[in-house]
């Protein structure tokens, strides 16, 4: 009974500790996306280098690809750049780019200077398109579907280790 | 400088209520009920501000498309099942109570009603022991107050 009084204050203490020690694991920037398993979005956007043209997600129905939010201001961008050149390179999935809330100059401008890895990107200057995805920064990317169905939702750059051990495996199941 | 802080705290009040009209002609009823729903919606890159009180782009945007949602009539339920569906629970500063959110809710309440069911426990097992220390039988009293006695006799003399 004397032992127990010491035993249960330690306890308490050792189950706030595991909590924090847990919280401290986790970035409470990721706010996960309530967008997984569910239809991608419509839209309909004025691509950025065709002014006239436009795109829409249904054109990409049946195919595994990429939507990858970017903008010349997005300092992390230049961090997942080289990977997605590297990827458009080894040609490993389609990879549409979402310019978010960018200058037209400014984003052809900084895709020439920084190499340009998406099949085509479309211009959003007011950021309406990302909103409706849920887009709160960027870089972002979303792996959607054959069906048009996301399955995945990249918050911050892709790293090397992110192609390797969550989209690389991720990309492989889709497409069997 | 004393005198200085509080000025300074109203010039910065009176400029984030500036930006709360941040359209040219704002409408006072959509700007009213945005104001309300703005409350309730966290910023996502600025995690303790609501929307209402950020400056931060997003926040703009966000508020920006509350705005054009209200002009179309919707209500304020549709507006936060819109920015729920977007953003998830997290969003909102009330979170619903749910299977997820459950321990939020109740977690607290237990905890209080788990404290006072401990004390009450202990007090009751106070109450329960011995009020006093036992009174000594009358032998051993006698004894005591001889030696009481004898202390008071031989006082030192100081």
């Amino acid at each position: 009974m004397k032992a127990l009084k010491y035993i249960v204050p330690l306890g308490l203490f050792a189950v706030l500790c595991v909590f924090l020690a847990v919280g401290l694991t986790r970035d409470p920037r990721q706010v996960p996306s309530p967008f997984i398993g569910k239809p991608a979005p419509g839209f309909t956007l004025a691509k950025l280098h065709e002014p006239e043209a436009t795109f829409s997600p249904e054109q990409m129905k049946g195919k595994v690809w990429l939507l990858n939010v970017w903008a010349s201001w997005c300092v992390s961008c230049r961090v997942e750049h080289p990977v997605l050149n590297d990827m458009s390179r080894k040609g490993l999935v389609p990879i549409v780019g979402l310019n978010y809330k960018d200058q037209r100059a400014d984003a052809t401008k900084w895709l020439k200077q920084h190499g340009d890895p998406y099949q085509l990107s479309v211009w959003d200057i007011d950021g309406k398109v990302g909103i409706d995805y849920g887009v709160y920064g960027a870089p972002e990317t979303f792996v959607i579907d054959k069906q048009g169905v996301i399955r995945y939702k990249q918050i911050g750059p892709i790293t090397p280790e992110v192609l390797e051990k969550t989209l690389l495996p991720l990309l492989a199941k889709l497409n069997a | 400088m004393k005198r200085l802080l509080p000025a300074l705290a109203l010039a910065a009040s009176l400029a984030a209520w500036g930006q709360s009209t941040e359209i040219a002609n704002p409408d006072p009823k959509v700007e009213a009920r945005l104001k309300a729903i703005a409350h309730e919606l966290r910023c996502l890159v600025c995690q303790n501000q609501t929307i209402a009180d950020s400056d931060a782009p997003l926040a703009v945007d966000l508020r920006q498309q509350v705005r054009g949602m209200i002009r179309e009539g919707r209500s304020d339920e549709e507006i936060r099942g819109y920015m729920v569906d977007r953003y998830g629970d997290f969003v909102l500063y009330k979170p619903p109570f749910n299977a997820v959110t459950a321990v939020l809710w109740v977690g607290p309440g237990l905890l209080i009603v788990g404290a006072f069911a401990a004390f009450f426990v202990l007090l009751r097992r106070r109450r329960d022991l011995p009020a006093a220390a036992p009174a000594p039988d009358p032998a051993r009293r006698r004894e005591i107050e001889a030696l009481l006695a004898s202390e008071d006799d031989a006082k030192p003399g100081r």
